[in-house]
């Protein structure tokens, strides 16, 4: 996947669309996603957030009958084009996921599994360490890796989460309220840990705090039901952070990041 | 971390491992999909061999010739004149104590026909055919009987007809009948379910609507469960030592005057498959009244019902659908069983109807065990035709549940 | 027309003292009683057998160390060693658990992870008829149809009777159990624990034997216990395949009987109620019982916790 570089986009959507059977949960998306950059999503529940999210990764592929329209572009290649893998897509789109979902395994095999699987030639223990650190874990638990995963707490989990994906080194992170289910400190934590990520990695995240999509992200897309009656999300506002939360163009935003919103 | 050390496989050879990885997905994926297909063949493989042995060619041979009894061919005599021959030809005393069983002159034609060919003519079966071995081989097989037995006629013969089910047992495969063991079987289960039903369920509503979370509670459950997963020989030796033995004097029937039989009777059977039923009774049960809504539990309270009137008029008619469906798994399981049945002493030749529960009995499934044990194939043949029967009353219960499953879900 | 029902009812007398409401009591007692007879059940079990079994012990003739090193079981004239019932039950059962548990567990993982919904209510039928069929059954197919195969695939080694065919049948029978069990333990796996593999770039293959089926290894447990449970515990399949009399061998192409067997044939006799066969058998029903007993209650802890952990 080197062709066609474009320095400054590490993603494109064009007249994006998705579709659960006949529903259309998102309709005509078009951004531009800038590299090393954090890119909040925000917007109302049930607007389609995850819906957008997940089509970058192919995760919809799952839903039965869900299928998309218009294209998704990353280096010039379409990720529906009818000659890419979606597995290909995964590796190189990594995801956190809203809870924690660590695997029923040992905290070092939670992040050697995916490793492996993807033809990892290097020193593992090596990756481990740097993943860890990576994600900001390793000074705690660099003496109890062979533990089960699940004897972290939330926080240490998600972390774990992070440091599994960035283990595959993907070039995109996508992240789905990754620090909804945590307290402040750890959402804190998070945060920090996104700042550090970015140097390396571009960051797609859904929120629903207004205040870490101000802190965190670089540009904001604002997502909304199109119009009264249908249910179709669609992006109603993509620009700068700084420029949704102080001048927003469009009134509904307004309404929304001021918390005015029904 | 230093993304530009790259230990990762990139582009082709990426490509290549992926490649290999998705064809060790779709290999396994296919052999994943084929132990469905072995039950799949499993299941055709037992129903074929099953078919195959109730149909096919056999070669036997008269021992007294027709002629010596009637002129005329067998299959044109009327019922007058094969009931003449009968009283002609059999000793008077076996006439009368045919007679006895049944009067003779209330006997159909092939019941009579039948009695002719088995007590005066006498058939030898010679060897039989299955039904692939029929079809596929039949110029040698006719080859073969010309030169073997140049006396023997050969048919191809349905074992499974209208007689086998309504004749009793006989010592002969050929003449032998189903008719004692399929009323073996409904009264053993009539009886099962009788004490089986109440008693299931009376404990489900218990163990749903008012037991509290106490520690004998917990263990009844628990022992419920148990109980559903103990090999069914083993209640067979429970119904031996309790209802055969112990209980002699009530299972016999010699509290009420009956004489002629000891404990194992209908009745010990019947007992002994109800307790093996109870398990699954009170477990489906439990199911069914877990199933109706609480908000109609509170209605019925808020409107001040008891406890019991709220049980009784709003939520078993609700899950009576349910625990219909448990009960008639109950009675397939019942039907199915045999090892308790061997257990309690099912008698194997019984060749009259029973008449209530202190008769000695037989059942389908006791009579498919002994013919299939059996060393001579025309017994397999009869054997193959009772499980014929024992499988589609089997499915005709079964697709009973089905239906009402399918209404109750219909419903909320 | 006066409206009765818009009446004030202030005047109605009130009394919310505690009412005796002797019927109500009366049916929760039966209830409790039917609830309770349960346990007599399994009491009566242990008390009947254990006399019996007791009775068997007590005989003089009877020594623990005939009963468990001597390899000859035939009660009647003085032979009291168990192991060749033992032998017969563990080879039966084996094969069984060597047939049913890889295609129990392949069909389940089919069935949950790979099949759509319209394919696995087609397929799930299947299991569900092989689990409905009568064992007595089964027990015929394995005598005339799984006999005469092995035996023209492997010659005159297999005799008649021999303990392969009735493990092999028995397999098939335990295969639904262990299948819908297994495929239990795999759906109750939460979706996430998948998401968060295929996000890494897993295969479905990957997702489903490294994540999947390790997170649900207890569920699968358990479904092996019960499938050897009902293994040890099933009779009518090796009564009629597996040959009658005991023999001490694990050749599965001998004939050989098993612990379940023996009691069923020995019992379908006449037997004398005090004859030391009779009280053999009612030892050999203990130690089933006992054994299974046992086998079903990990499965039900087992099960118990790995639900627990999910849920
Ligand atoms: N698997 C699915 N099948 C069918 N419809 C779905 C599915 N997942 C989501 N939807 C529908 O798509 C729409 C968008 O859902 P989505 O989960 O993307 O919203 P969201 O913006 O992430 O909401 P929230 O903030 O609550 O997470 C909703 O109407 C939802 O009902
Ligand atoms: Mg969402």
């Amino acid at each position: 996947m080197q062709t066609n570089e474009t320095p400054e986009y590490a993603i494109e959507t064009k007249d994006l669309s998705i579709f659960y059977g006949a529903f259309k949960a998102v309709s005509d998306v078009n951004m531009l996603l800038e590299k090393q950059k954090i890119t909040a999503i925000i917007g109302p529940s049930g607007c389609g957030k995850s819906t957008l999210l997940r089509a970058f990764n192919r995760m919809n592929d799952f839903v039965p009958n869900s299928h998309v329209t218009g294209e998704i572009l990353m280096r010039g290649q379409n990720l529906y084009g009818s000659n890419i893998d979606p597995v290909e897509v995964r590796r190189s789109i990594g995801m956190v996921f809203q809870k924690p979902n660590p695997f029923p395994k040992s905290i070092y095999e939670n992040i050697a599994w995916g490793a492996r699987i993807n033809g990892f030639k290097g020193n593992m223990d090596e990756l481990v360490e740097q993943s860890l650190r990576g994600s900001a874990l390793w000074e705690e638990v660099k003496d109890v890796l062979q533990k089960s995963a699940y004897e972290l707490s939330g926080g240490q989990q998600q972390r774990l989460c992070i440091a599994r994906t960035i283990a595959i080194q993907p070039s995109i992170i996508l992240m789905d309220e990754p620090a909804s289910a945590l307290d402040p400190i750890s959402t804190l934590r998070i945060e920090e840990l996104m700042q550090e990520l970015k140097k390396n990695y571009t960051i797609i995240i859904v929120t629903h705090n207004m205040q870490q999509a101000a802190r965190v992200s670089d540009y904001t897309a604002m997502m909304m039901l199109d119009k009264e009656g249908s249910r179709s999300g669609t992006v109603i506002e993509f620009s700068e952070t700084k420029r949704i939360f102080t001048n927003p163009k469009d009134k509904r935003t307004e309404d929304y990041v001021t918390g005015r919103f029904g | 971390m230093n993304p530009t050390d790259n230990h990762y496989p990139t582009g082709e050879s990426f490509r290549k491992s992926l490649n290999g990885r998705y064809r060790i997905a779709s290999i396994w994926q296919a052999i994943f999909f084929s132990a469905l297909l072995i039950a799949l063949l499993s299941l055709a493989a037992l129903l074929y061999n099953v078919v195959d042995g109730a149909f096919g060619y056999v070669a036997f041979e008269y021992k007294n010739d027709p002629t010596e009894f009637t002129a005329k061919p067998l299959d044109d005599l009327n019922k007058q004149e094969l009931l003449e021959i009968l009283q002609t030809n059999l000793s008077s005393g076996a006439y009368t104590k045919l007679d006895n069983e049944k009067t003779m002159e209330k006997r159909s034609k092939s019941v009579l026909y039948t009695l002719v060919l088995e007590r005066l003519i006498q058939v030898d079966t010679k060897k039989t055919w299955s039904m692939t071995d029929s079809i596929l081989r039949g110029n040698e097989i006719k080859a073969e009987v010309a030169k073997k037995y140049p006396e023997a006629k050969l048919e191809f013969r349905s074992w499974l007809t209208p007689v086998f089910l309504t004749t009793p047992m006989s010592s002969k495969a050929e003449f032998a009948g189903v008719r004692t063991a399929i009323l073996g079987s409904l009264w053993m289960v009539g009886i099962a379910i009788l004490f089986a039903l109440p008693i299931g369920t009376g404990a489900a509503i218990y163990l749903q609507e008012y037991a509290t979370k106490n520690f004998l509670n917990r263990i009844i459950q628990t022992n419920i469960n148990n109980l559903a997963g103990v090999p069914s020989i083993v209640y067979g030796m429970l119904g031996l030592a309790i209802f055969v033995r112990a209980l002699e004097p009530f299972t016999s029937g010699s509290m009420f005057g009956i004489t002629d039989t000891n404990g194992r009777t209908i009745l010990s059977a019947g007992l002994t498959m109800g307790i093996l039923v109870l398990p699954l009774i009170i477990i489906n049960g439990q199911e069914a009244i877990k199933a109706v809504p609480d908000s109609l539990r509170q209605a019925a309270y808020g409107i001040g019902a008891t406890r019991w009137q709220t049980i009784w008029h709003h939520v078993l008619p609700n899950a009576l659908p349910g625990i219909l469906t448990g009960s008639i798994l109950a009675v397939s399981r019942a039907i199915g069983e045999t090892a308790p049945l061997i257990i309690v002493g099912a008698s194997t030749f019984i060749s009259l109807d029973p008449e209530g529960p202190f008769s000695k009995f037989t059942a389908l499934p006791i009579q498919v065990y002994q013919w299939t044990t059996r060393a001579q194939t025309e017994f397999h043949a009869i054997a193959a035709s009772a499980i014929i029967v024992l499988l589609i009353l089997l499915l005709t219960l079964n697709a009973a549940a089905v239906i009402i499953r399918n209404r109750v879900q219909r419903k909320y | 027309m006066k409206n009765t029902i818009m009446e004030n009812k202030n005047f109605r007398p009130l009394d919310l003292k505690k009412k005796m409401r002797p019927g109500e009591s009366v049916i929760q007692s039966l209830l409790f009683i039917s609830g309770v007879l349960s346990i007599f059940i399994t009491v009566a079990i242990v008390y009947e057998l254990g006399k019996e079994a007791l009775l068997f012990f007590n005989n003089p003739d009877v020594t623990l160390t005939k009963f468990f090193a001597t390899t000859q079981w035939q009660p009647g004239i003085g032979l009291f060693g168990i192991w060749p019932l033992v032998t017969a039950t563990l080879t039966t059962s084996a094969i069984a658990i060597f047939v049913s548990l890889p295609l129990g567990l392949a069909a389940a993982l089919f069935l949950s992870e790979y099949a759509t919904p319209k394919a696995r209510s087609t397929l799930k039928p299947i299991l569900e008829v092989l689990a409905g069929i009568p064992t007595v059954v089964y027990g015929y197919f394995a005598l005339l149809f799984m006999t005469p195969l092995l035996q023209s695939i492997f010659g005159e080694s297999v005799q008649v009777y021999n303990m392969a065919s009735a493990g092999i049948v028995m397999g098939i029978m335990i295969l639904p159990l262990i299948a819908s069990m297994s495929e239990d333990a795999l759906s109750a796996v939460p979706r996430s624990l998948r998401e968060g593999a295929y996000a890494m770039g897993a295969t479905k293959f990957e997702t489903s034997i490294q994540v999947v089926l390790p997170a649900s290894l207890s569920g699968v447990g358990a479904a092996l216990i019960i499938g050897i449970s009902r293994a040890i515990g099933e009779t009518m399949i090796v009564a009629i395949a597996s040959g009658s009399g005991p023999n001490f061998t694990f050749n599965p192409f001998k004939a050989a009987e098993t612990m379940t067997g023996h009691i069923a044939r020995i019992s379908g006799g006449d037997l004398s109620y005090n004859s030391i066969d009779y009280t053999s058998l009612f030892a050999v029903a203990l130690m089933l019982f006992l054994v299974t007993l046992v086998l079903n209650l990990i499965s039900q802890v087992v099960v118990e916790r790995f639900r627990e952990k999910y849920e």
